[in-house]
């Protein structure tokens, strides 16, 4: 009988199912794993290092280009540490603003999450679904900040700006009908909150429709049932938060033991898994997306009837209107100061964090009272995340670890900072 | 429900003993202090003490304090600090430990404690340079292969050292010093306090 050797195969950074840049040096033994080293930081930009050597309010679009898939979250966690700091307010429509628009990047995060993960095991077809969704997400984006991805919207004190009152329209064109038009923009008459309406009232159809694509589906059931299994105790040690934590059955979210903005007076559930394995935090996910469109909705029911600011009055860290800042010397120079040289933090440290759409998203500022933070260290959840995958995938075959890397849901944005 | 800040100092403090430097609660944080000697001690009461019981290392992180307020801090250069979490009690703390010597900054691996913290120590001996003793397999994580220096520290300049092209010549990809110059446009300030107030100046 012939001798069989162990090999090492390397596993990306090119490889499609690698979600970027996952550099996977695996230990087989036939098509099974010993050992899985990850070899990361090939999109390591040093954002902490940058962020100490720009201002406040220059660091924040930093936040956006971490988890790229969950931009408006990442911006939350650090304008929270902000606002720590300087101990400001944010107006409570400010804070239902950034809990609409927090639970949006969620499901953004989830659809990504899904088409992928799918795609990565064989199942096509949720792809397409999922970015129909999207797409309608990332418009409300577009409305709200100008940009579809990197918004910059969320801003220490608040946001940057109201909601608008209207949706951009499709507009006439050679491969759009009169009908195809009428159609396209029907739900876009009103505004903003009309449209993110229009949308929780379709959505919760459009999750029925991704479970009869996966949910019973045999295939989908062989590749996930038992892959990856991790209990909870183990997850604890692991540093797993989030869907990862809950998957295993740990009934643990930010939003509920520790909340921030306005999450206490909003009505929602978490979902727990039992077994811990790929197939559990499937269903924790989707259970989510479900419970975000619930948190959705009771945010647009009360940012119609609440009008108000959305930004603290502060103008030491919140810039003037522009209308004040034409007919106001004092506003005048608080504008140039605060667009120069920018906001003074008192020293301190503070460590804020959020249940990001991929487990616990913290900042950790030091700020020795300079107008720069002195030290920035981001808390991604992927880092911890990836980093038991040697113990996750050990005794799995090759297939397994593309199943893994799925439900782990990383980001190399976040995890090589 | 969760203690308040100050109860879960006092219990710290009566866990703890004499192995807590300083304690303190700021922005409703509790913060302590601990020496490095004690590091390792300190991390496993935390773990198991049944009124602590933090189960999980949120984030660990390498600091170099030595351009702090221009001055640096009093108490060394390097330091760790560790941000915990119990799950089961719902209740965070920081944790921080100033390596002795500023030259070969050393302090325990908490690996055995929290499983999660081998990537984390790698990270901050990778940008930081801070010796984890016991690590299992303390090699570099984020930068690239090869890579000399450790970039979070002060003295390390933000663009970096070396820049990396293909030389059409040797034909291959070589390392070079840097060929741009630092930029700042907006300078690092430390106003006093009350600047701008009314009536200042």
């Amino acid at each position: 009988m012939a001798e069989i050797k162990n090999y090492t195969l390397n596993f990306g950074p090119q490889h499609p199912a690698a979600h970027g840049v996952l550099r996977l040096v695996l230990e087989l033994d036939g098509e099974v794993v010993e050992r899985a080293d990850p070899h990361i930081g090939l999109l390591h930009r040093g954002t902490e290092k940058l962020a100490e050597n720009r201002t406040f309010l220059q660091a924040l679009p930093y936040m956006d280009r971490l988890d790229y898939l969950s931009m408006m979250m990442n911006e939350h966690a650090y304008c929270l540490a902000v606002e720590k700091l300087l101990q400001v307010e944010v107006p409570v429509r400010g804070q239902y603003i950034r809990v609409l628009f927090d639970e949006i990047t969620r499901l953004l995060n989830h659809l990504l999450w899904l088409g992928t993960h799918g795609l990565d095991v064989g199942a096509m077809t949720i792809f397409l679904y999922t970015f129909r969704e999207r797409e309608d997400l990332l418009d409300m984006y577009e409305a709200v900040s100008g940009a579809r991805m990197h918004a910059a919207y969320y801003r220490p004190g608040g946001v940057y700006r109201d909601l608008p009152d209207s949706m951009p329209m499709y507009e006439a064109g050679k491969y759009k009908s009169a009908a195809d038009l009428k159609r396209l923009n029907a739900n876009r008459s009103g505004s903003l909150l009309d449209f993110i309406e229009d949308f929780t009232n379709r959505f919760p159809k459009c999750v029925d429709d991704y479970e009869t694509l996966l949910t019973d589906n045999r295939i989908w059931k062989q590749r996930t049932v038992g892959i990856g299994v991790v209990d909870a105790d183990r997850a604890k040690q692991l540093g797993f938060t989030g869907p990862m934590l809950r998957g295993s059955g740990v009934v643990w979210d930010l939003r509920r033991t520790q909340p921030y903005e306005v999450y206490d007076r909003l009505d929602f559930e978490i979902p727990v898994g039992k077994n811990g394995d790929c197939y559990d935090r499937y269903l924790v996910r989707m259970e989510e997306m479900r419970q975000s469109n619930r948190i959705i909705r009771q945010c647009v029911d009360w940012l119609k009837a609440n009008p108000g600011p959305v930004i603290t009055g502060d103008h030491k860290v919140a810039p003037p209107s522009r209308a004040a800042m034409k007919n106001n010397m004092e506003e005048l120079i608080h504008h140039f100061k605060l667009f120069t040289e920018g906001m003074h933090v008192p020293a301190g440290e503070a460590y804020a964090a959020i249940e990001q759409a991929k487990g616990e998203f913290g900042v950790y500022l030091i700020s020795d009272g300079a107008n720069k933070p002195y030290r920035m260290k981001l808390r991604s959840s992927g880092f911890a995340h990836l980093s038991a995958m040697d113990e996750m995938a050990r005794g799995l075959m090759i297939a397994d670890v593309v199943a893994i890397i799925g439900t782990i849901d990383i980001v190399f944005g976040d995890i090589d900072r | 429900m969760p203690v308040t800040p100050e109860v879960l100092l006092s219990r710290l403090e009566g866990a703890l003993g004499d192995k807590l430097v300083s304690g303190r609660v700021a922005l409703g944080e509790v913060t302590i202090e601990v020496r490095p000697e004690d590091w390792h001690d300190v991390a496993m009461q935390l773990r198991d003490e049944p009124g602590l019981r933090f189960d999980q290392l949120i984030d660990l992180c390498g600091v170099d304090y030595s351009a702090y307020a221009e001055t640096g801090r009093a108490e060394g250069r390097y330091a760790v600090v560790m941000h915990l979490l119990s799950v089961a009690r719902n209740h965070r703390l920081r944790v921080r430990g100033f390596c002795a010597d500023d030259e070969m900054p050393v302090i325990a691996s908490v690996v055995g404690v929290w499983a999660v913290a081998n990537w984390y120590e790698r990270e901050a001996f990778d940008l930081v340079g801070i010796v984890f003793d016991g690590h299992p397999d303390l090699r570099r994580i984020l930068t690239d292969y090869g890579f000399i220096g450790h970039p979070f520290r002060k003295d390390f300049p933000v663009h970096g050292q070396v820049e990396m092209r293909y030389d059409p010549e040797q034909r291959r990809v070589i390392y070079q010093p840097v060929s741009i110059d630092l930029r700042e446009v907006t300078p690092r300030i430390v106003r006093e306090e009350n600047f701008g107030d009314v009536g200042h100046g």
